[in-house]
């Protein structure tokens, strides 16, 4: 641009010099003239062409630059040196590019890849009773109860997988794989992220969210084992294959109540061939915070289940088992609460965790005992109760200990002419357990755990158990 | 029959209990006590502010609790910082809070994090190597440089969820930019002396401080980070100091005192709790203050 007004203004000059030499009229001074206007033109153009060099360089250099910077463009201002720039300050740094520019590699066929996490866990049992003749005495329960096995044992092997599948949707299964090496799917399930009103709905199979505990994996558990009441009246938790539909209300304190429907075959439901539900439940959880150390959440919930010709054994005074078939209508309520206490709400270094729940059950129906042989079937009416407190204490980092009493009441059974096959002592099963935990990280876990147990007639068990949990991969976070 | 009448009652009484709520202020929710600063610097009474941590909470570890829930339920943006920091509880809030406006991704989500250019980042991931976060350390908070960034990010995306209050914004938001940095103009000119100062750091929170102020790291006393401090490790961290002398031991407020006092007892350097966020000591009570007291407290330290 300058170079160019630089031309005009000499050409100008050129033209004004020239009108002034016709009056000199000398052929001479022309031709000097001419030569001289015809450097000029030689000289600008070869400026002109220089600039127009510079300038097509330049463009190249500054392509080449934004194309570099595309995948890491690193803001100037928080990647600058510190200098003691004043006037840098003065001026506002410019908007960094957000983080989507700013870290985009290559996007691999991978990059979808849904969210994996591994548990593995294991132990060391020692009982002084046989731990596979485990029974609740009075109560007709499923066949997944007992502190587990004696001497070494691999424990449930969690492989979790989880990501959104599209804006509307999330996915998330778990896998158990036993340590007979069979595999079971613990839940797998399709969430919905985006329901108006505060509103969840979830479908497949799921760990129910009735009780405080039944939802929760077995490796957030603070104790190797689930509380009695969970054995004796959910055979260890609700799974249910159905939907549950849950929803939060809009208030300031945490209201959130639900629903679910789920297939016939979970413990306390069995298996049918109806397309009617075998399960549903109902819940209601709320809670809060108490200053800034304390928080609670309290719940309620009702399970109904349909059982048809579902399978327990009932032991007598010897510990001698016989089958049974129980059709028929269980209703249980569970009552749930847990208070969590931590200095100025900072868990890491202390906390403490109080939790108990309450499960009462009423069964109606009918029940066959030895099917097989003398197959007497009668009214059968259950009234049952349990529950089970328990306190975790940290009382410094990764060190925890813990204490849990269980105790369940054998209530009224009215079981008709099988009253007298059935062996219903006044006694109530009971449960006391300590347990000493370290966690060098949020990753690893080691428990040492002894327990009194007295859930058999007569018998004390007196239980042992070492158990190692770790998490491998991303691990997501726990509720509360 | 008389279960499948309680039932559709409920669900009836659960849909019935969910019209939405009429309101008048923009219902934000921060994460950190920063950012909720910040949201009330950029939206004064246009906003309703709700913080899930203190100042006195460690933002890694947060239990998602019932009260949290809700308040993410109802909120219409989350202001966080990202990068990791919050994993450990915010998507459980985000789930169990079946509030669709503040999913990952939408409007109602804004990570700080991703505004600025982050430190740290680490060159593998293996959890051999302790908390590290994969997009790089998370505690940008400590350079006011980057609280502009953020800020004027925070400012288009308020005015994006809230239009009717575009324009208040705006002025809200260059108004608090222009006091910002006369501010930083002026924490520069006060902070000079501590240019080149050696420190002692309790936890790797400080290091878009350290960069800002041109402070010189000489030893983490967690052996890995998230690791708490263990005896084998501050003995060695006491014997490198020998050799590479500190003349401060900083951390924040709400890490525990004990490896840092222990090692202030043994060297007598002086232990500087820097208040970290918004609310981590009693002179921290907005942004401004925050860094006025922290910069008072570091240069308190070094006159002798």
């Amino acid at each position: 641009m300058s170079a160019s007004t630089r031309l005009v203004a000499a050409l100008a000059a050129m033209a004004m010099a020239q009108g002034s030499a016709w009056g000199a009229d000398d052929g001479a001074e022309l031709q000097r003239l001419r030569t001289q206007l015809q450097e000029l033109q030689k000289d600008y153009d070869a400026r002109l062409k220089a600039l127009e060099q510079r300038l097509q360089r330049a463009e190249a250099a500054q392509a080449a630059q934004a194309a570099q910077a595309a995948p890491s463009a690193a803001p100037p201002v928080a990647a600058a040196a510190p200098a003691p720039a004043v006037a840098a300050a003065a001026t506002p740094p410019p908007v960094a590019a957000p983080a989507t520019a700013a870290t985009s590699a290559p996007t691999a066929a991978n990059a979808f890849n849904p969210a994996l996490s591994l548990i593995l866990s294991g132990g060391y049992g020692s009982f002084s009773q046989d731990p596979q003749t485990y029974h609740i005495s009075g109560f007709l329960t499923g066949d997944e109860i007992g502190p587990g096995v004696r001497g070494f044992s691999l424990g449930e092997s969690e492989l979790g997988i989880s990501a959104s599948v599209d804006p509307w949707f999330s996915g998330s299964m778990n896998l158990s794989v036993e340590s007979d090496n069979s595999v079971s799917v613990e839940e797998a399930y399709v969430d919905t992220t985006a329901l108006p009103g505060g509103l969840r709905l979830r479908a497949g199979r799921f760990l129910s969210a009735i009780g405080y505990e039944n939802s929760k994996h077995a490796h957030t558990w603070d104790f190797v084992d689930a509380p009695l009441v969970y054995q004796a009246f959910l055979n260890g938790a609700l799974q249910q294959d159905g939907v549950q539909l849950s929803a939060l209300l809009p208030t300031d304190r945490f209201i959130e109540l639900g629903a679910g429907l789920g297939a016939g075959g979970p413990y306390p439901s069995s298996g049918d061939n109806r397309s009617k539900p075998g399960t549903a439940t109902l819940f209601a959880h709320t809670g809060g915070d108490v200053g800034l150390d304390s928080s609670w959440r309290a719940g309620a919930s009702l399970l109904w289940a349909s059982a048809d010709g579902r399978e327990s054994d009932a032991y007598d005074a010897g510990g001698t088992a016989t089958a049974t078939q129980f059709s028929g209508t269980s209703r249980t309520v569970i009552v749930d609460g847990i208070w969590k206490w931590a200095p100025n709400g900072n868990p890491q270094r202390t906390n403490f965790k109080l939790q108990g729940e309450y499960f009462w059950r009423n069964e109606t129906g009918a029940l066959t005992y030895d099917p097989a042989a003398a197959a007497v079937t009668d009214r059968y009416r259950a009234v049952q109760g349990g529950w089970y407190g328990q306190a975790v204490y940290q009382f410094m980092p990764a060190w925890r200990l813990g204490a849990r009493y269980d105790r369940l009441n054998i209530g009224n059974v009215d079981a008709g002419a099988n009253d007298a096959n059935l062996f219903l002592p006044g006694y109530s099963p009971s449960r006391a357990t300590v347990m000493l935990d370290w966690s060098p990280s949020e990753f690893s876990r080691w428990r040492l755990q002894y327990a009194n147990d007295r859930a058999r007639y007569g018998l004390t068990d007196n239980q042992w158990l070492v158990q190692y949990q770790v998490s491998l991969g991303s691990h997501g976070a726990h509720d509360f | 029959m008389n279960m499948k009448r309680t039932l559709f009652g409920f669900v009836t009484a659960l849909l019935l209990c969910n019209a939405p709520a009429a309101h008048a202020a923009l219902k934000v929710m921060a994460c950190e006590p920063e950012w909720g600063a910040l949201v009330q610097e950029l939206a004064g009474d246009k906003a309703q502010v709700y913080v899930a941590t203190s100042g006195l909470q460690d933002p890694h570890h947060i239990q998602a609790r019932p009260s949290l829930v809700a308040a993410a339920r109802n909120t219409e943006l989350l202001v966080c910082t990202g990068a990791e920091l919050e994993i450990g509880w915010l998507p459980v809030l985000i789930r169990q809070s079946g509030n669709n406006a503040i999913q990952s991704g939408k409007p109602g989500y804004f990570e700080a994090a991703a505004y600025v250019h982050k430190l740290e980042v680490p060159e593998r991931l293996d959890r051999a190597d302790g908390d590290v976060h994969a997009a790089g350390n998370p505690h940008i908070q400590t350079d006011p440089r980057n609280i502009t960034l953020v800020a004027q990010a925070l400012t288009q995306r308020l005015a994006e969820l809230d239009p009717a209050n575009a324009a208040a914004y705006k002025a809200r938001g260059d108004d608090f930019l222009q006091r910002w940095q006369a501010a930083i103009v002026r924490w520069q000119q006060q902070a000079a002396p501590l240019r080149g100062t050696t420190i002692v750091l309790q936890h790797k929170a400080f290091p878009y401080l350290q960069q800002w102020l041109g402070l010189v790291e000489v030893a983490v006393l967690e052996p890995k980070p998230g690791v708490e401090p263990t005896s084998s490790h501050l003995s060695e961290v006491l014997a490198g100091l020998k050799t590479k002398p500190a003349k401060l031991i900083v951390r924040a407020a709400y890490n525990d005192g004990r490896g840092s006092d222990w090692l202030a007892e043994r060297t007598k350097l002086p232990v500087v709790v820097l208040p970290f966020t918004v609310g981590g000591d009693e002179q921290a009570k907005d942004l401004f203050s925050l860094f006025d007291d922290t910069i008072a407290r570091l240069l308190k330290a070094i006159v002798p």
